[in-house]
């Protein structure tokens, strides 16, 4: 039965905002039990897509179903199957952290004596017993993701969506995120997270989609997609005072036959190649002949960042002159 | 209907508990119209104004009536405030994904609202009952004065929701009700009557809801039943339309932050 291991189908699925196309003509499924990741930088249309399965926006074209109700016309039946964790801190801070479950016991019309058992439950899953009585506002970052999560698995959901779980988070508290994640896959939780960490998506999830510009540029299984690339990746890296000699090395190597695709990054070259051993003397001999000093050259087997590269032309963070512009 | 009760009941609670936390505050906003405008300006005022001006035995008398529809005015158009919070750390979003029915959060913010300023008014007639403002209608009029808050309230309130759901920013949301508060007062008989304004004033006055809820409150204060039945008539069907122009008017505002 094809229909029963289906959790979620999104078909050609839009979205407009004042003329402007935020997501656009997105299909993809995801299967029940799966964590599934979206995956792209930030305005790429994650947080839409999101919004739009878990009801809180209405697609302007096609359609999605989350187990089997259609998003818009069956969006309270949608909402008693689901639960959610925001991307922003969304804590009052003035209640405490059992006050937020009991609210939410409430909205999810549990019985008082369901949503105790099941607050003291969640409580002692993410380790917030101790704190549970205090106000939100005396709470860590990494204690208020906890709640948020606590919240998100009050309802007892079928599928839990995070969006940007762990956006922000010290590294203690993002390898907890992560172990929680992974409990409730084990549990058969289907887990549907936008994110725009690569590791993370590569550590977690069963499955991915890049989304960049509101389009779906790859979708699969990580290690798939790392293969998929074919060859390895050199990477150069070449002094600031040759970037300008960068461009025709690049085209002086895109000839060559066992160069299979070379793109161009802020510090230098990217290089997917057929057997390194052939390539990294002919980049090497290209280089000097160019007078192209190379600073640091290594080579390694295809990563998340790479199928990035690979599938939307660009690094999923400009790192380098982004930092200097902020600065 | 049973879920519906359970769901208007805890966000209510939610109102309750947060208001209950911020001590300083809740004191504040409740004391801030009795101490600023009835017991200071009922007093400093006392012998400035001319008591046949204001047809009444003093000042303070007078203004009581000003000062129960001000504070009115004022919860209903701060009403809005913390659904602009939870609108901007996005815990709307997070109440909207659950199964309540799309306007359990708006009606608890109208309930909350509404108690709220109910038990204001309340503790106001008390102080001024101090200053020895006796309601001239006693205990039933007393009821009737805080169903004329209640109907001036809803109107309020659902414009400063609206307008909590449409603003940019919070910034635009505390301009907007900063420039419409004191005007409103102003231009409005809760200072001074109808009668003694300058022209230009009374007229604009004579276009503000406010007046005529001041208006049919005041007999109800100073003399009794017989002045205040017409402007009473006057002031529900003035407040019906009011209140349907605002809801109305608000209508889009809600569709689109929570349909």
């Amino acid at each position: 039965m094809m229909e029963q291991s289906v959790a979620i189908d999104v078909c050609k699925v839009g979205k407009m905002y004042d003329g402007v196309a935020a997501i656009q003509d997105l299909s993809f499924q995801v299967r029940t039990g799966e964590v599934f990741a979206l995956l792209g930088p930030n305005g790429a249309g994650k947080s839409t897509t999101l919004r739009i399965l878990i009801t809180l926006l209405r697609p302007t074209s096609g359609q999605a179903t989350v187990l089997g109700y259609d998003v818009v016309r069956d969006a309270d039946r949608v909402r008693r199957l689901i639960g959610y964790v925001p991307q922003e801190r969304a804590i009052d801070r003035f209640l405490t952290g059992r006050e937020h479950l009991l609210l939410l016991g409430d909205l999810y019309h549990l019985s008082k004596e369901e949503s105790l058992r099941r607050i003291a439950e969640l409580l002692k899953l993410v380790d917030l017993e101790g704190k549970a009585d205090q106000p939100a506002k005396t709470y860590s970052g990494g204690m208020k993701r906890k709640l948020d999560i606590a919240c998100g698995l009050l309802p007892n959901p079928k599928i839990l969506f995070l969006d940007e779980p762990t956006l922000g988070l010290d590294v203690q508290s993002r390898l907890r995120i992560w172990d929680y994640v992974r409990q409730l896959r084990t549990k058969g939780i289907t887990v549907v997270m936008t994110t725009n960490y690569l590791d993370e998506a590569d550590q977690l999830c069963d499955r991915l989609a890049i989304i960049d510009e509101g389009h779906i540029k790859a979708l699969g299984p990580p290690t798939e997609l790392k293969t998929g690339l074919g060859g390895d990746i050199v990477s150069v890296t070449v002094g600031s005072a040759a970037l300008a000699r960068v461009e025709p090395l690049a085209s002086a190597l895109k000839g060559l036959p066992f160069i299979r695709a070379v793109s161009t990054k802020p510090t230098g070259l990217d290089i997917r190649v057929e057997s390194p051993e052939k390539a990294l003397p002919a980049i090497l001999e290209a280089a000097n002949r160019l007078s192209c000093p190379v600073e640091f050259i290594e080579y390694h087997r295809p990563r998340l960042d790479d199928v990035f590269v690979a599938h939307t032309g660009h690094a999923i963070r400009e790192e380098f002159p982004a930092a200097e512009e902020e600065a | 209907m049973n879920e519906y009760r359970q769901e208007i009941a805890a966000l209510t609670m939610r109102w309750v508990r947060r208001l209950s936390r911020e001590k300083f505050s809740m004191l504040f906003t409740l004391i801030q119209p009795m101490l600023f405008w009835l017991i200071f300006f009922g007093n400093l005022f006392q012998r400035a104004a001319d008591v046949q001006v204001v047809q009444a035995p003093n000042y303070i008398s007078f203004l009581t009536a000003g000062v129960v529809v001000m504070t009115v005015l004022n919860n209903g158009l701060a009403g809005g405030v913390d659904l602009l919070f939870d609108k901007e750390n996005g815990f709307l979003e997070r109440l909207m994904s659950t199964p309540i029915h799309r306007t359990s959060v708006i009606l608890s913010r109208f309930l909350f609202v509404t108690t709220v300023t109910s038990l204001q008014v309340l503790v106001i007639l008390g102080v001024a009952f101090l200053f020895g403002v006796t309601p001239a209608t006693g205990f039933f009029g007393v009821a009737v004065i805080l169903l004329i808050g209640m109907l001036f309230g809803v109107g309020l309130t659902a414009i400063s929701m609206a307008m909590a759901f449409s603003v940019k920013s919070h910034g635009d949301f505390f301009s907007v009700l900063g420039f419409l508060s004191l005007p409103m007062i102003f231009l409005s008989s809760a200072l001074v009557p109808l009668s003694a304004m300058p022209k230009f004033m009374a007229m604009l006055a004579v276009l503000n809801p406010m007046t005529w809820a001041i208006d049919a409150i005041r007999p109800l204060i100073l003399t009794g039943w017989a002045d205040a039945l017409r402007p009473l008539a006057i002031v529900v069907l003035i407040m019906l339309a009011f209140d349907a122009l605002c809801l109305y008017g608000s209508a889009k505002a809600f569709r689109r932050a929570i349909g």
